[in-house]
C-alpha cells in the first residue's frame, strides 16, 4: 500500500506558486561561491558530460548523409566523406517507416486519450467517492502498480487470442490503458483541492459529472498534461507488447517496426541510421517545443513513465 | 459516460433536499466514475493475474494439445533449472552495474547544470533528448557505434592504437556494453528527477550557511546533499526496479548472446513461452521472478525515511 507514496505530494498543490523565479537565476552562487576556478571547472565537467551524451547523436547524423559504399570502404572516415541524401531517399522508397508512424501516433494518441478519461475519473471517484468497497478497491488500485507488465504478458496474449484480437489495433491499445500509477498520481492531486468551490456548485444543482467536468478538471490541467505527457512517451516508445501481439507489418509501431523488419537493412548502416533520424525526430522536436513543460511535468507528478 | 449523466442527478435532488436520504446517496457516490476504469482494471490486469497463476500450475503450451493441472512441478522445475540461476544472475549483474552510474552519473549531472552555467535549455536537451528514443532507434544507434570494424568506438580505440574490442560478441564486454546504453538512454529521467528536487531546495538555507562562513563544498554537504535524500531514495528505487526489468534493448541487440551472458531473466521467460511454447512453465517462472520483485520493494521501502507531516 504504501509503496508509491513515493510521489512527493507536499509539491503537488501549490506547483505554480512556489516557483519564484527561472531556474536560470538560481544555483549559481549558492552552488558554487563566487570564484573564478569552481566555475570553470563545474563547466569542463558539464561540457565533457554533455559532449559524450551528444556524440552518439552526432555520429549518427554524418553516417545518415553518407553513402553506403563509402561507409563499408575500409578506413573510412565519416567525418571526410562526400554527403548524400540518398539513405534518406531509400528509406522513404520503401514506404514502411509513414506507416509504423502512423501507427505509433494512432495506438499512442488513443493510449493517452482513454488512459486520460479513465483514470481521471477514477481518480476523482476515488477521491471524492463515498461507495462501499472504495478502500478495497483503492488499495487493490494502488498494489497493482508493483505488478510488472512483462508478467501479463502470456495470460494477456491468451486473452487476445481468446477475444480474437490478435494483429488489430485494439489489441496493442487496450492492455496498455490500465494505468494504476496515474490514477495514484492523479487522486492525490484530488486529494488536495479544496472542496468547497465543489459544495458550493452542488448547491446550486450541477450534477457530479458536471461539477468534475467544470470545476475539477479546469483547475487540474497542470497534472493532466503532465500525466498526458508521460502516458504518450510510454505508449510511443513501448516495445514488449506491441512486439508480442503484432506480426503484420502493416499494424507494428515505429520501435517495432524498426527492430524487426529492418533487421533486413543488415550492413546497410547509412539508410539504417537515416531511419533511427527520422524515428527519433518528432519527439525531440516536440520536446524542443515543450521543454520546460516537461521538465515541469516531472516535478509535478514526481515520477514518469516506465 | 452518458449514462453516469443521466444516473447521478436523480440521486443527487433526492439526497440534496432532505437530510434521511444522504445514506443511500453516499453509498452509490462516486461508483460511476471509478466503474469505467474497473472494468478495464479487472478485464486487463486482475483476470491476466489470475490467469497467470492458474497457468503456472498446468503445463498448458501454444501447441494444441490438452491442459493438464500440475500442480508445483513448474515451479520445482524452475528452481533446478540453470537457465534461470544463469539469467536471474545476468539480471542482477546488470541491476548493479547499471544502478550505480545511473544514480550517481545523474546526480552529478543535476548538480552541475544547477550550478547555472550559462545555456540551461542545451544541456537539458543533450541530457534528456535520448530518453525520448523508441528502444529500437537507440539499438540502431548503439548496434553502429559497437560496430567492431566501422564503429564509432572500435575507431576511435584505433586511433590511440587500442585493439579493437568486440563490444557485443565478446562474453567479457557484451553486458557491460549494455549497462553503458542504457545508461545513455535513461538517465535524463533520473538527471530530471534531479533537477527538480535542487529547485525546490529553499535559498534561504543557502544564504543562512553563506552567513555561517561555511564554503562551497560544506554547503554542497551538509545542505544539498541532505535535501537531496528523498529524492535519492525515490531514484535509487525506481531505477532498481527498472534494471531488474530489463528486457527489450538487451532482446534486440543480442538475443542474449553470447553464450546466453547478456540473457536477463525476462527474456528467459519470452524464450520459454513464446519460443519454446511452453505457457505454463514461463508463468511459473514470471511469478517467481514477481515475488523478487516484491521482496526487493518491501525491503527497500524500509530504507524510506518516513515522511513528515
Amino acid at each position: 500500500m504504501s509503496a508509491p507514496t513515493t510521489t512527493r505530494p507536499r509539491s503537488l498543490p501549490p506547483a505554480g506558486l512556489r516557483r519564484r523565479r527561472p531556474q536560470e537565476a538560481a544555483g549559481a552562487p549558492l552552488l558554487l561561491g563566487h570564484g573564478r576556478l569552481p566555475r570553470v571547472l563545474a563547466g569542463g565537467a558539464l561540457g565533457i558530460f554533455a559532449l559524450l551524451w551528444v556524440l552518439p547523436f552526432v555520429w549518427t547524423l554524418i553516417t545518415s548523409f553518407q553513402s553506403e559504399r563509402d561507409i563499408s570502404s575500409p578506413g573510412f572516415n565519416p567525418i571526410k566523406g562526400a554527403l548524400t541524401l540518398d539513405a534518406y531517399r531509400q528509406v522513404f522508397d520503401r514506404g514502411t517507416l509513414p506507416i509504423w508512424a502512423f501507427n505509433s501516433i494512432l495506438t499512442a494518441g488513443l493510449v493517452t486519450l482513454i488512459t486520460i478519461v479513465l483514470s481521471t475519473l477514477a481518480a476523482y471517484g476515488f477521491s471524492r467517492g463515498t461507495f462501499r468497497g472504495r478502500r478495497a478497491l483503492l488499495a487493490v488500485t494502488v498494489a497493482s502498480i508493483m505488478v510488472p507488465p512483462q508478467l501479463l504478458m502470456v495470460p494477456l496474449f491468451q486473452e487476445m487470442l481468446a477475444f480474437n484480437l490478435v494483429d488489430t489495433y485494439w489489441a496493442i491499445i487496450l492492455p496498455q490503458v490500465v494505468a494504476p500509477m496515474m490514477v495514484f498520481i492523479l487522486k492525490r492531486f484530488f486529494d488536495a483541492i479544496p472542496r468547497e468551490l465543489e459544495e458550493a456548485a452542488r448547491i446550486d444543482g450541477a450534477s457530479d459529472l458536471r461539477v468534475f467536468w467544470s470545476i475539477v478538471l479546469p483547475l487540474s490541467r497542470p497534472i493532466v498534461s503532465a500525466v498526458s505527457v508521460f502516458v504518450f512517451i510510454g505508449a510511443w516508445n513501448n516495445f514488449m507488447w506491441p512486439f508480442i501481439i503484432t506480426s503484420d507489418p502493416d499494424l507494428m509501431t515505429l520501435p517495432v517496426g524498426l527492430a524487426t523488419v529492418e533487421d533486413a537493412y543488415g550492413v546497410a548502416y547509412a539508410q539504417s541510421m537515416a531511419a533511427a533520424v527520422l524515428a527519433a525526430a518528432p519527439l525531440i522536436i516536440v520536446f524542443l517545443f515543450f521543454q520546460r513543460r516537461i521538465v515541469k511535468s516531472v516535478a509535478t507528478t514526481g515520477l514518469g513513465g516506465s | 459516460m452518458s449514462t453516469t449523466a443521466s444516473k447521478v442527478p436523480v440521486t443527487e435532488e433526492a439526497g440534496g433536499s432532505t437530510v434521511p436520504a444522504a445514506p443511500a446517496r453516499r453509498r452509490r457516490t462516486g461508483l460511476f466514475f471509478v466503474l469505467p476504469f474497473t472494468v478495464v482494471f479487472a478485464l486487463f490486469m486482475v483476470w491476466p493475474i489470475v490467469q497467470g497463476i492458474w497457468m503456472s500450475f498446468t503445463d498448458q503450451s501454444l501447441s494444441l494439445r490438452g491442459t493438464e493441472f500440475v500442480g508445483f512441478d513448474n515451479y520445482a522445475e524452475a528452481f533446478g533449472d540453470p537457465d534461470v540461476w544463469s539469467s536471474l544472475g545476468n539480471t542482477v549483474f546488470f541491476t548493479v552495474i547499471s544502478v550505480v552510474p545511473l544514480v550517481l552519473l545523474a546526480l552529478c549531472m543535476a548538480l552541475l547544470v544547477h550550478t547555472g552555467l550559462a545555456g540551461q535549455w542545451v544541456w537539458r536537451l543533450a541530457f534528456f533528448a535520448p530518453y525520448l528514443l523508441p528502444v529500437s532507434v537507440v539499438t540502431m544507434i548503439w548496434q553502429w557505434l559497437y560496430q567492431p570494424d566501422l564503429g564509432m568506438f572500435n575507431q576511435a580505440l584505433d586511433k590511440v592504437g587500442i585493439a579493437p574490442v568486440g563490444w557485443l560478441s565478446d562474453e567479457a564486454f557484451a553486458m557491460w556494453s549494455m549497462a553503458a546504453l542504457t545508461v545513455w538512454w535513461t538517465i535524463g529521467f533520473n538527471f530530471l528527477l534531479y533537477l527538480a528536487a535542487l529547485q525546490s531546495v529553499p535559498d534561504t538555507l543557502y544564504e543562512a550557511a553563506a552567513l555561517d562562513g561555511a564554503g562551497a563544498w560544506r554547503r554542497l554537504f551538509s545542505i544539498t546533499l541532505p535535501q537531496l535524500s528523498r529524492t535519492t531514495v525515490l531514484v535509487v528505487m525506481l531505477q532498481v526496479l527498472a534494471s531488474l526489468k530489463v528486457f527489450d534493448q538487451i532482446y534486440i541487440m543480442t538475443k542474449g548472446g553470447p553464450n546466453g551472458s547478456t540473457r536477463p531473466i525476462l527474456e528467459y521467460i519470452y524464450d520459454v513461452g513464446f519460443t519454446g511454447y511452453r505457457l505454463g512453465y514461463a508463468s511459473a517462472i514470471s511469478y517467481l521472478f514477481f515475488a523478487i520483485i516484491v521482496i526487493v520493494s518491501i525491503a527497500q521501502l524500509r530504507f524510506m525515511p518516513r515522511k513528515e507531516g
